[in-house]
């Protein structure tokens, strides 16, 4: 009960500290908030890119077209072979004739079409196959290349995929960052607490000498410093929820010219709570870093 | 030395010296004892070695050579972690004061209850106790500023005993104080050291000592005079 209530004496007086020099807390906390919000907004920019580009590549198609001198028999051959694979969920046959009946319906090129005398499109399938795995996927084109009479195997997810391949780049260089960005958090802290440190000194050497243990020492400044953090991380949140609000109302208007429905999500709960968690604990480490540094150094030797 | 002797003594220096980076050395081969329930002045010009002396035996400092034992425990051979602990048994009396002037009179002699991890109601108590008996209990909501010379020396002794310790060390406590007042501290100790608080006074007033006809510990360049 007593050291709860020692804790808690801590806490309020890490608040009042920063109360009390109101214009330099604020410079902190909106440091630190810049600092964690590009991190944070990247890392949530990717989420919502990535959420897009899943939406585009739900159906894993494989397009397979024959050659054009196939015969009936290669194409039956080909059929058969997809029917039969179990990984394959649907395959639909698009006979050259369908093709290009399908094409010469497309407008302004039925007259062309007319003046080639001949039909120059080839048999295809359009092949779903059951799963989304990329590696799958790719086994299953190089397969059916090998298979006769078969031209050309496309995966339709192809671009997705590149997509996603540019999307795991992007996430490397968020941890980068967010590397980065942290150990300026904790920079920031320890700076912060060193200068509260040299205001103390009197009250950490006195301490010391009737008694106090680091721990007891570093409490406060602990406190503090998690608390600065925790601040910054509120800061960081609030400026991404602002960015996404303001990057919204003019996506609405690009994503309307494409015709596509694209909105940006908000950070989620555990999103908000890990960065919130994260910035009141590189805060405290700032702080710990910092006070553990000067005890040091005011060990008698 | 036998157990027995071992037994009653609270403060046992043996064969320490101190010598500082740059080679000078403030101690040399100083051995003395100080029983259970003693007051013992330290005395000698000013660079003698009497508050290199006090640091060794609360272990603000390390001796280069020799041991000290409090109570039993060998100063020396503690860990640096028992070394917050080992300082509770002691009252420090300082030459400076070391009083936080950005805290209150109450506050400044609850910090030692505080740190020890007292209870509130506890602390409160205790510090009102220590400041009575120092003659400041109208002045606790008061800064350590507003007080006298002789007020902050009171301050700083009810700031030593409020833990009701074994051992009062106190550098030089009638330093800067008229006769009338120096007087009145070295009565305080007095009466600390009657209900049992051994005492070690550091001065170089021989003046205010030799009335008072106790054991006298001189130190000379460091040494131990005869």
């Amino acid at each position: 009960m007593n050291w709860l209530l020692d804790h808690l004496d801590n806490l309020r007086e890490s608040l009042a500290r920063l109360a009390r020099q109101p214009v330099a807390s604020a410079l902190n906390v909106v440091v630190i908030g810049i600092a964690l919000s590009l991190p944070a907004g990247f890392y949530l920019g990717l989420g919502n890119l990535q959420t897009f580009s899943r939406q585009l590549s739900s159906d894993p198609q494989i397009s397979i077209f024959m050659a054009t001198d196939a015969g009936a028999a290669d194409i039956a051959a080909v059929e058969q072979r997809l029917k039969s694979n179990a990984e394959i969920g649907r395959v639909e046959h698009i006979t050259r004739d369908q093709a290009f009946a399908r094409l010469k319906r497309s407008a302004g090129l039925a007259d062309v079409l007319a003046n080639l005398g001949r039909n120059p499109l080839p048999d295809a399938f359009v092949v779903t196959a059951r799963n989304n795995d990329p590696a799958i996927l790719e086994a299953m084109r190089d397969q059916a290349l090998k298979w006769p009479k078969v031209e050309h195997v496309q995966l339709d997810a192809e671009w997705a995929r590149r997509l996603d391949a540019a999307l795991n780049v992007g996430r490397m260089l968020v941890t980068l960052l967010a590397v980065l960005l942290a150990v300026a958090l904790v920079a920031v802290t320890f700076n912060t607490i060193r200068l509260q440190i040299l205001t103390r000194r009197d009250e950490i050497e006195v301490s010391k000498l009737i008694g106090a243990t680091n721990p007891f020492i570093r409490r406060p400044f602990l406190y503090f410093g998690a608390l600065q953090g925790l601040a910054g991380g509120f800061a960081a949140w609030a400026i991404v929820s602002l960015a996404v609000l303001v990057l919204n109302i003019q996506l609405q208007d690009l994503t309307g010219l494409y015709g596509i429905a694209f909105k940006l999500e908000w950070p989620g709960f555990n999103d908000t709570m890990i960065l919130l968690a994260f910035s009141a604990l590189l805060g405290w480490l700032g702080a710990w870093l910092s006070v553990s540094r000067h005890l040091w150094l005011i060990e008698p030797q | 030395m036998s157990a027995a002797e071992t037994r009653g003594s609270m403060i046992q220096v043996s064969h320490i010296s101190k010598r500082y980076a740059g080679g000078y050395e403030a101690l040399r081969d100083v051995t003395f004892s100080v029983e259970s329930g003693e007051m013992v002045f330290i005395t000698g010009h000013s660079g003698a070695g009497k508050s290199t002396l006090l640091k060794l035996i609360t272990a603000i400092e390390r001796p280069t050579a020799g041991s000290v034992i409090i109570n039993g425990q060998n100063v020396s051979a503690m860990k640096s972690g028992m070394i917050p602990f080992f300082r509770r048994n002691f009252g420090l009396i300082f030459q400076d004061h070391k009083l936080l002037f950005d805290r209150s009179v109450f506050e400044n002699v609850a910090l030692p209850l505080a740190i020890t991890g007292f209870p509130r109601g506890e602390i409160a108590k205790r510090s009102r106790a220590a400041l009575d008996k120092v003659g400041l209990l109208g002045r606790e909501k008061a800064r350590p500023i507003a007080l006298s010379g002789g007020e902050q020396q009171r301050l700083c002794i009810a700031r030593a005993i409020v833990n009701r310790p074994a051992i009062l060390l106190a550098d030089e406590p009638t330093g800067n104080l008229d006769t009338a007042y120096a007087e009145e501290i070295i009565s305080m100790f007095k009466s600390f050291n009657q209900v049992g608080v051994t005492v070690v006074i550091a001065t170089h007033d021989e003046d205010m000592i030799e009335r008072l006809g106790p054991r006298i510990l001189h130190l000379d360049h460091g040494r131990i005079a005869a």
